[in-house]
């Protein structure tokens, strides 16, 4: 069988500006959920393994990781990776929910999403109380 | 006669495995953190010794095993996504597959020495 010949496609507008484009908020909870996981991954796994060797080190190992851990840029990064954690382990919750068929109706499913962003933003204000 | 149109087999069969794998290993992070958690709070906080008291738990460190070793395949499923959704090229993400497993073999093993090598 011959193959048709190509039918010329009308030349319709391509809008794919993806800074443009109105995400959905479980859009961008999906963009978070994978940009938190990286981060975690580059930063998070290394920086908490070394941490968790010094701080199981002897009294002076522990006391030389405290004074780095208490530097207001470190608090800043273990800050941002509580929050990745938080984000990332409160959006997969969600996720295995809708897994399980619980909140798939689009309302819900935004609800959900609302309330992913918010709890990890108060829990990560509740890590910021107790660093500083 | 062989019906191929039977039986069209496709992909490299691992995609059910690891969409299990990043739900399973999603649970037991989910416990342990709630675990730890719960030890926070119950301790008020810890100081050095409480902390080294914690980690000398022989339980608690095979929890903690089992804990990073979710971890670590839990990355390995969301970065071999990542690197399939954007490095086209088969080189690169080959090269940058295989360093990433290196890297998480490499932390595996940094785990281990944490948590029962000479000094722990």
């Amino acid at each position: 069988m011959a193959t048709p010949p190509p039918v010329a496609k009308p030349a319709r507008p391509v809008y794919l500006d993806l800074l443009s484009i109105r995400q959905p908020l479980p859009a961008v909870l999906s963009i978070l959920h994978r940009a938190s996981g990286a981060l975690l991954f580059l930063v998070g796994i290394p920086l908490s393994l070394w941490g968790l060797q010094a701080s199981l080190g002897s009294a002076d190992a522990y006391a030389s990781f405290a004074t780095v851990v208490s530097h207001p840029i470190a608090k800043l990064v273990a800050l941002a990776l509580a929050w990745a954690y938080l984000h990332h382990l409160l959006a997969g919750v969600r996720h295995l929910l809708l897994d399980l068929h619980v909140g798939i109706d689009l309302a819900a499913a935004r609800r959900s999403s609302a309330i992913v962003f918010v709890l990890a933003i108060v829990l990560t204000l509740f890590v910021a109380i107790r660093l500083w | 006669m062989v019906n191929l149109a039977a039986r069209h087999v496709v992909g490299a069969h691992y995609g059910l495995r690891d969409w299990l794998v990043q739900r399973v290993t999603a649970v037991v992070m989910l416990l342990w953190t709630l675990v730890v958690l719960g030890a926070l709070m119950w301790n008020g906080g810890f100081d050095h010794a409480s902390w080294k008291a914690l980690w000398a738990g022989e339980f608690f460190r095979l929890l903690s095993f089992l804990f990073v070793a979710s971890v670590l395949w839990h990355a390995w499923v969301g970065v071999r996504n990542i690197t399939m959704d954007y490095l086209k090229p088969v080189a690169l993400r080959l090269t940058v597959q295989s360093a990433v497993v290196a890297v998480l073999v490499l932390y595996l093993g940094w785990t281990l020495r944490i948590l029962w090598g000479a000094g722990a």
